[in-house]
C-alpha cells in the first residue's frame, strides 16, 4: 500500500466529483432537498383533526362537551349538522376525519339513568391517525366525565377523591414533547448517507468502464486496494460532511434536541459509510453499467433502509419472521445508535451493540470489496 | 398505421424481456414492497413489551396490572424490584414503557384517596408512544369507575346506579380492526405503478437515443405520433397488470376488502397511468442519457412519494408543503384507490379527484407530446 497513490487516486476522484455537476448536486442538494422533504412532509402526529359534530340534543351540557372538543387544539370542528346523513357525507368525502355524535337524551341520561354514550365516527382507513383521534377524543371526554362526576358527587355530598380513584403520573423521556419529527428527522441521516453513499459509490468502477479510462488506469502500478482506497475516501469525506449539514440543519432548522456527541455521531457515521460504500463499490465492480450500478445500489440499500431500519414502522411491532429479518439489515443498527445519539445522549459505551454491529459489517464487506475487483481487462 | 404501431409495441415487448435491469425492476420491487408494506409497516401497537415495578404487592395492584395484558396491547417483558432497575432499562433496551405503583396503592383505593399509577415512557418513538398512551389512559379510566362504583356502593348504596358515567363509543369506519395492510397495501398500487411507468417510459426512449437506435427507427416510415404511442402503449399494458396484479394479491392473500365499484377504479387507473406516463415522457425530452433519466427519474419520484399522503397524513403538515401536495397525481389516486377499496364510494364522491387528475393529466399531457416531438427534429 503506497500512501502517495492512494492520495492521487482520491485527487483524480475529487476532480472528477467537481466536473460531473449531477455528483456536485448529489452531494449538497439531495441532503438538502431530502431532510426539508421527510422534515415538513414525514409527520405522524394528529393535530387539528377535521372533526364534524352532530348534536342531537343541543342542550347546555351537550355544548359544554362540545366546547371541550373546540378548545382542543387536536381537533378542528369545522361543521355542526343537523343531520346524520349530512355527518356520514363529510366522513365518506373525507373532508372530516371524525364525527361526534351526542344523543338526543344526552343530559336527561346523564342526570338519572347513570350511563350515556357518545358516538364516535372515525375514518378508519388511515389506522394510524384513526387511532390517535380515538385516544385524544377518549382523554376530552374522560375529562368532561370526571368533571361531571365530580360535581355528582359534591351535590350528593359523597367525599371528593372517591370520584378519581386513579391518576396517571407520565414521565416522558427523551421525545419529552411526544413529536414525530424528533423521532423521524435523526434517521433522516441514514437515509442521506445511503442515497449519497450508494448513488456515488456505484459509479466508481463502472464509469471507468464506459468512458473507457479502466485500461489507462489498469497500466499504472496502482494496486487494486489502492484504487479502492483512493476511489471511496473522498466519498467518505463527503458522506462525513453531509451528515454534519444534515445534523446541523435537524438542529438549528428542525429544532430536534441532539445530546450526545458530535464525536459518537462521527463514529457510527464513518462504519456505517464503510459498509455503504463498500456494497456501492462492489455493485459497480460487478455491473460496469452506471445506469445498472446505480438501479442496483439503491434497490439494496434504499428499500431495506427506509422500511425494515425503524426509521419510521417500529421493527418490536413487526411479525417475527420479519424482526428476524431485520437483524440482518445494517441500517437497522444506524438508524437507533442516530435515535439514541439525538435524543438519550447516548455515548459510545452505551452503543457498544450497534457498534460491534456495525463493525462486523464493515468488515466483511470491506474485506469483499478489496478481493471485488481484479486489474484485469477481463 | 395501426400494422406499423403494433410493429413497435412487439419490439417494446421484446426488448423489455431482453434488458435484465427492466425485469429486476418489474419483479424484485414490486414483490418485495407488497410483502414488507403488507407485514412490515404497521403503525398498530400490539403486545408493547412493558416493565413493571409494583412496590404495593396488594389485590388492588396485581388487579390494575393485569388489565395490561388482558387488552393485549401491551405484555409484561420485566418484572423489576427497584427503582435503580427501571432507570438503567428504558432508554437502555427494547422495552420504551415502564409501570410504578407505589407501596400504599391498595390502602389510597380502599380509603377512597387518589391512587398514583407512574408511568415512564421513551419517547423517541413518539407515535408508538402516543398511542400506548392513549390505551393506558383508557385502562386507567375503567380501573378508577369501577373502584369508585365499588366505593359508592359502600358509601351510599342507594345513589350508586346513579353515578353518571360518559364514555365514547367508537365507531371506526371503513376499517374496523383498523388494521395497518388495509391502510398501505391498496396505498401500494399507485406508489409501485408510478415508479414502474415513469422509469420504464422515460428509460425506454432514452436508451434508444443514447444507443443510437432511435435515428434508425426514425428513417422507416413512421410517424412521431405513431411511434410515441407505440413505445407508450407497452408500459401502460404492463401498468394495468401490475395494477390488477397487486389488487388480486391485496385482496385474496391480504384480504383487503374491495367495496366499491371496479370500474370506477378503471377510470381512475387510466388516468393516473396517462398521468405517469406523460411525467416519464416529459422526463425522456429533458435527458440524453439514461444515467441523466435516472437522477430525473429520482428527482420526481422522491417527493411525489414522500408528499401523497401514502403513509404521513398531508393534513399533518404544515400549510405550505399541503399546498405542494396538489402537485402531485398520487395524491388524488391514492384517494381514488382508498375510496374504492375500503370507502366503497363512486364518483358522486370521487368526482374532485377525478377532475383534478384529468386536468393534471391534460396538461402534462400536452406539454411532454409538443416536447417529444421536437426532441425528435
Amino acid at each position: 500500500m503506497n500512501l502517495r497513490r492512494v492520495a492521487a487516486m482520491g485527487r483524480k476522484e475529487l476532480i472528477q466529483i467537481r466536473r460531473d455537476p449531477r455528483s456536485l448536486a448529489i452531494v449538497v442538494l439531495l441532503p438538502l432537498i431530502q431532510i426539508v422533504l421527510l422534515g415538513y412532509g414525514a409527520r405522524l402526529d394528529a393535530d387539528h383533526i377535521p372533526t364534524c359534530v352532530y348534536d342531537q340534543e343541543s342542550s347546555q351540557d351537550s355544548q359544554a362537551l362540545l366546547k371541550r372538543f373546540q378548545a382542543s387544539r387536536y381537533f378542528d370542528v369545522r361543521k355542526v349538522v343537523h343531520d346524520y346523513r349530512i355527518l356520514v357525507a363529510a366522513v365518506d368525502a373525507g373532508r372530516c376525519k371524525l364525527g361526534l355524535v351526542i344523543p338526543w337524551d344526552f343530559s336527561r341520561r346523564v342526570a338519572d339513568a347513570g350511563h350515556t354514550a357518545v358516538q364516535a365516527v372515525v375514518d378508519g382507513t388511515d389506522n394510524n391517525s384513526a387511532q390517535l383521534a380515538v385516544g385524544y377524543a377518549q382523554a376530552v371526554v374522560g375529562a368532561y366525565a370526571s368533571d361531571v362526576q365530580l360535581e355528582w358527587f359534591a351535590v350528593h355530598r359523597l367525599p371528593r377523591q372517591a370520584a378519581a380513584p386513579l391518576v396517571v403520573d407520565y414521565r416522558t423521556w427523551f421525545n419529552e414533547e411526544l413529536e414525530s419529527k424528533n423521532f423521524i428527522i435523526p434517521g433522516t441521516v441514514a437515509l442521506v448517507m445511503v442515497l449519497m453513499g450508494a448513488l456515488l459509490s456505484s459509479l466508481t468502477i463502472a464509469r471507468e468502464w464506459e468512458r473507457g479510462t479502466m485500461e489507462g488506469l489498469i497500466a499504472t502500478p496502482v494496486t487494486a486496494a489502492e484504487i479502492m482506497i483512493g476511489k471511496l475516501l473522498p466519498y467518505m469525506l463527503i458522506g462525513v460532511f453531509d451528515a454534519l449539514l444534515c445534523t446541523m440543519l435537524a438542529v438549528g432548522w428542525f429544532a430536534v434536541p441532539f445530546r450526545g456527541a458530535i464525536g459518537t455521531l462521527l463514529v457510527v457515521t464513518i462504519m456505517f459509510l464503510t459498509v455503504i460504500l463498500g456494497i456501492g463499490y462492489m455493485i459497480s465492480v460487478a455491473t460496469k453499467s452506471q445506469v445498472g450500478a446505480s438501479q442496483y445500489a439503491l434497490l439494496v440499500t434504499l428499500m431495506p433502509t427506509t422500511m425494515l431500519s425503524g426509521f419510521a414502522f417500529p421493527v418490536d411491532q413487526m411479525p417475527v419472521p420479519i424482526q428476524a429479518v431485520t437483524y440482518l439489515v445494517y441500517s437497522r443498527y444506524y438508524v437507533s445508535a442516530l435515535k439514541k445519539i439525538y435524543l438519550a445522549g447516548s455515548g459510545v459505551l452505551d452503543l457498544w451493540p450497534q457498534i460491534l454491529a456495525l463493525a462486523i459489517y464493515a468488515s466483511v464487506i470491506g474485506l469483499f470489496a478489496t478481493r471485488a475487483f481484479r486489474k484485469s481487462l477481463q | 398505421m395501426f400494422g406499423r404501431i403494433w410493429c413497435m409495441v412487439v419490439k417494446e415487448f421484446i426488448q423489455l424481456r431482453r434488458d435484465r435491469y427492466v425485469r429486476v425492476r418489474l419483479i424484485v420491487p414490486p414483490l418485495v414492497q407488497m410483502l414488507v408494506f403488507g407485514y412490515a409497516a404497521t403503525f398498530e401497537v400490539k403486545h408493547l413489551p412493558i416493565a413493571v415495578l409494583d412496590l404495593d404487592h396488594s389485590q388492588a395492584s396485581r388487579d390494575l396490572l393485569s388489565r395490561f395484558t388482558f387488552t393485549g396491547r401491551f405484555r409484561i417483558a420485566a418484572v423489576l424490584s427497584n427503582e435503580r432497575e427501571l432507570k438503567a432499562l428504558i432508554g437502555h433496551s427494547t422495552i420504551p414503557m415502564a409501570l410504578t405503583i407505589e407501596p400504599g396503592f391498595a390502602a389510597l383505593v380502599r380509603k377512597g384517596r387518589t391512587a398514583h399509577l407512574q408511568a415512564i415512557v421513551d419517547g423517541t418513538n413518539s407515535n408508538t408512544a402516543l398511542i400506548a398512551v392513549g390505551y393506558i389512559n383508557q385502562i386507567a379510566a375503567q380501573f378508577s369507575q369501577d373502584y369508585a362504583r365499588a366505593r359508592i356502593e359502600r358509601l351510599a348504596p342507594p345513589v350508586a346506579a346513579q353515578v353518571p358515567q360518559i364514555s365514547l363509543q367508537q365507531r371506526p369506519w371503513y376499517n374496523p380492526g383498523m388494521s395497518s395492510p388495509w391502510f398501505f397495501v391498496p396505498g401500494l398500487i399507485g406508489t409501485i405503478t408510478m415508479m414502474l411507468v415513469v422509469n420504464l417510459t422515460a428509460f425506454g426512449i432514452v436508451r434508444e437515443r443514447e444507443i443510437g437506435t432511435l435515428e434508425q427507427v426514425l428513417v422507416t416510415p413512421i410517424r412521431p405520433v405513431e411511434l410515441m404511442l407505440g413505445k407508450t402503449i407497452p408500459f401502460f399494458l404492463v401498468g394495468l397488470a401490475d395494477v390488477a396484479l397487486i389488487t388480486s394479491v391485496g385482496t385474496l392473500w391480504f384480504r383487503v376488502p374491495f367495496r366499491g365499484n371496479p370500474l370506477v377504479l378503471l377510470l381512475g387507473t387510466v388516468l393516473f397511468l396517462l398521468c405517469t406516463l406523460s411525467v416519464g415522457l416529459l422526463i425522456s425530452t429533458l435527458c440524453s442519457t439514461q444515467q441523466q433519466a435516472f437522477a430525473s427519474g429520482f428527482f420526481f419520484l422522491n417527493p411525489a412519494f414522500i408528499l401523497s399522503g401514502f403513509s404521513f397524513p398531508i393534513s399533518s403538515m404544515p400549510r405550505a408543503m399541503q399546498l405542494l401536495t396538489y402537485l402531485g397525481p398520487l395524491r388524488y389516486f391514492l384517494v381514488i384507490v382508498r375510496g374504492t377499496f375500503l370507502k366503497g364510494v363512486g364518483l358522486r364522491v370521487l368526482w374532485p379527484q377525478m377532475l383534478a387528475l384529468a386536468g393534471l393529466t391534460a396538461i402534462l399531457l400536452t406539454v411532454s407530446v409538443l416536447r417529444f416531438r421536437k426532441s425528435l427534429d
